[in-house]
């Protein structure tokens, strides 16, 4: 089984952790993890801005970073979806303007073989419980991409609710945006602040250690209130969750 | 916060203003919460509601393809039946038709049935500069007239007001307008819409034009259809002389039958009912019976334009029932006089730049107006994919420039360059990462990195980014 890690640019350059996270628990589901160097983004960001044309090498070039592997395993929702949706939308629109239908083909190789971190443990692997250990109370968030586009539904839950010790509350408006919405986060800060308040509040009162995602871009968000507000809660990547275990315990 | 970037202005300011209003806030996530649920369990009582959603999205993909056909079909059907057919290319021609067909009868007042198209083109201010009144019966539209005030939905026009202050506008304006207020009127739901079915019946009983749009036009038999919940609308639909019917030609379905998919779908999408109280169809004229005159005037105003669009036609198969307004985050908080148009929510940001181009600020900020959460699209029982039409209006305005355009295009081409160049990408990170003791918390200078930091802590910087860390560990 040859898989890929597609750690994702916000994971790689600020969020190292869930990167390490997800190497150290796929290595000890027996999994030998490959890095190819030669990833940076998948291009969402500009592509969501309106610069599709600038998204196109990005998709060129996160295709032949991953070309040969079986799977490509990304702890990001968000960027899975990115992938899966928009690779293909892409595609059709080059070779609709008469440019060639490279995308096209890129997509069809890479989409079938991308899978978003909880899908690849549960559909791939077929595992819930990974042997891990966290004794803290944990809220998930489930971030719009995985809900909405990727469809992963209890995915996240039942992996959480296998680990050790974890007491799993439950976050009320849980499928509710959490208003990063990438550059919507500073074109419309002021509603952008409004979503991510409430959410905030949501998770607090649940009495919750941590505020679990699968997606550091609405937890750089999330956190980043969190700190600001010197909120008794803390934003933690699900990876980093299930790859601590008792021996060695991420807390 | 300054607008020296794209998509910045318009929306953001307003919403701005919005999100500080304590009380607006808290009457739209009251509302937009209540109607939220009510449509979840109403649409989870149909076991086939994802087949009738397509239906309803291939029916209408399908009228569309060929609506040139079905448009010359119901203006055949709809003369044959005693009507007559106005085309109006935009809004000034439909005005123009309709301030005309009112001249010619003579009077001075017209009842209005609730209607999205006249709205949009303004009509009741074009019949108010041709001296003639134009009066609102539907409850909240009522609201909102009597209000001076615009409205911030597409079903429930006064959302964004409550009891206290929909008595208070009742109580001090009523009088300006015809029957007053009862004496002492309370904020009870009961005696507001008692003091609004009293102030209307004058009105219905008077008027001698009545004005109204359409759900939906059968072209087969030339049959307009008016979903309601209120009975004002069946009102005025028969009780005046003459009727003048302003209608979107997207509104166009081509059968009786089509009609059976869109009944279940629109109700429990726009009020949560299985089925809404009132569903009044007129087919022509008929002798005795209701109006004696009957005209339709069949707006474009843009529709075509929508038309032509291959990404953002889909956008015309919306059937108005505001599911999507009820679910947005960003609606919930931004309230609808921030999208600056009739059509506010997630249909809003598509359909108005859609409708009047990008070349105003305020239409130009719209497709930016979302966090793309995909909620919209999840409950449109048309399957409207409205994310992906943001995003295809986000490219029309990033291409045709504008605002601060050019400093944000050169970011994403920089961008671009170092995500091409992983070894740039990974020196940039190394500075990153070996500064990191000096990052600030927050930043003032950058408008840009203040609209983060106003709110939020900027991320700590890791000591050595993934790769290095990869490198460390797995390569040697």
């Amino acid at each position: 089984m040859r898989v890929a890690l597609f750690v994702t640019c916000v994971n790689d350059a600020v969020f190292p952790a869930t990167g390490i996270a997800v190497v150290k628990l796929l290595e000890r589901l027996g999994v030998t993890v490959d890095f190819p160097a030669a990833q940076t983004c998948c291009g969402q960001p500009q592509y969501n801005t309106g610069y599709r044309r600038d998204t196109e090498p990005l998709v060129r070039r996160t295709a032949a970073a991953f070309a040969g592997y079986e799977y490509v395993v990304t702890p990001s929702g968000s960027c899975a979806a990115m992938i899966r949706d928009n690779y293909p939308r892409i595609g059709r629109l080059q070779t609709k303007e008469g440019r060639g239908g490279d995308l096209s083909r890129t997509a069809d190789s890479l989409v079938p073989r991308t899978y978003e971190l909880t899908e690849f443990l549960v559909d791939v692997l077929g595992v819930t419980d990974v042997g891990a250990y966290f004794p803290h109370t944990v809220t998930y968030h489930p971030s719009c991409h995985g809900v909405r586009m990727l469809g992963l539904g209890e995915r996240p839950r039942k992996l959480l609710e296998a680990v050790k010790g974890l007491e799993l509350r439950e976050l009320p408006g849980a499928e509710e945006c959490c208003g990063f919405g990438g550059t919507f986060a500073v074109k419309n800060s002021d509603v952008s602040a409004a979503m991510g308040e409430d959410k905030i509040r949501s998770a607090v009162s649940t009495g919750a250690d941590f505020l679990c995602g699968a997606d550091n871009s609405c937890l750089m968000h999330l956190g980043g209130m969190l700190r600001r507000q010197d909120a008794p809660v803390r934003a933690l990547h699900l990876a980093e969750i299930l790859a601590s275990t008792e021996e060695e315990p991420l807390l | 916060m300054s607008g020296t970037y794209l998509g910045m202005p318009s929306f953001p300011r307003a919403a701005r203003a919005a999100v500080q209003d304590r009380t607006l806030r808290a009457n739209l996530r009251h509302a937009t919460h209540t109607i939220r649920d009510k449509r979840a369990k109403a649409v989870a009582e149909l076991g086939d509601w994802d087949q009738l959603r397509e239906a309803g999205k291939q029916i209408k993909d399908r009228t569309l393809r060929h609506l040139d056909t079905h448009l010359l079909q119901l203006e055949q059907a709809v003369t044959a039946a005693g009507g007559t057919v106005h085309w109006a290319a935009d809004a000034d021609e439909a005005n123009r038709i309709v301030t005309d067909l009112v001249r010619a009868t003579g009077e001075r007042e017209v009842v209005k049935v609730k209607s999205m198209a006249t709205q949009e083109i303004g009509l009741n201010e074009a019949l108010e500069a041709a001296g003639i009144a134009a009066y609102e019966t539907d409850l909240a539209e009522l609201i909102v007239q009597l209000g001076d005030d615009r409205p911030s939905h597409i079903l429930v026009p006064a959302i964004h007001r409550n009891r206290g202050e929909i008595r208070e506008i009742f109580t001090r304006t009523m009088s300006e307008w015809g029957r007053p207020a009862p004496d002492g009127l309370t904020d009870r739901p009961a005696d507001l819409a008692e003091a609004a079915r009293l102030h209307l019946r004058d009105k219905f009983l008077r008027a001698k034009v009545g004005i109204s749009g359409a759900n939906f036009m059968v072209a087969e038999t030339g049959t307009l259809v008016v979903v309601e919940s209120e009975g004002n609308g069946r009102m005025c639909l028969t009780l005046p002389e003459t009727l003048i019917s302003v209608v979107g030609i997207e509104k166009t379905i081509p059968t009786w039958r089509d009609l059976e998919v869109f009944l279940q779908t629109l109700p429990r999408s726009s009020t949560a009912e299985r089925m809404n109280p009132y569903t009044s169809t007129w087919t022509g004229t008929a002798d005795g019976d209701g109006p004696q005159t009957f005209h339709l005037v069949l707006l474009d105003n843009g529709r075509t334009g929508v038309l032509a669009d291959e990404v953002g036609r889909q956008t015309l198969r919306c059937i108005r029932c505001s599911a999507c307004l009820n679910v947005c985050p960003v609606y919930e908080r931004a309230g609808g006089h921030a999208y600056g148009s009739v059509y506010p929510g997630p249909i809003g940001a598509i359909l108005t730049p859609q409708l009047r181009g990008t070349t105003s600020e305020v239409d130009a900020s719209l497709p930016f107006a979302s966090t793309l959460c995909g909620a919209c699209y999840e409950v449109c029982p048309v399957a409207i994919d409205i994310p992906e039409v943001l995003v295809h209006l986000r490219e029309k305005v990033a291409d045709q420039g504008g605002k601060g355009h050019r400093l944000e295009k050169a970011a994403i081409k920089a961008a671009g360059w170092v995500l091409n160049h992983p070894a740039a990408l990974t020196a940039a990170e190394r500075a990153a990462a070996k500064t990191r003791r000096f990052h600030p918390e927050k930043l003032g200078g950058l408008p840009l990195a203040a609209a983060w930091t106003n709110t939020r802590d900027l991320p700590v910087m890791p000591a050595e980014p993934f790769r290095d860390w990869w490198k460390r560990t797995h390569n040697s």
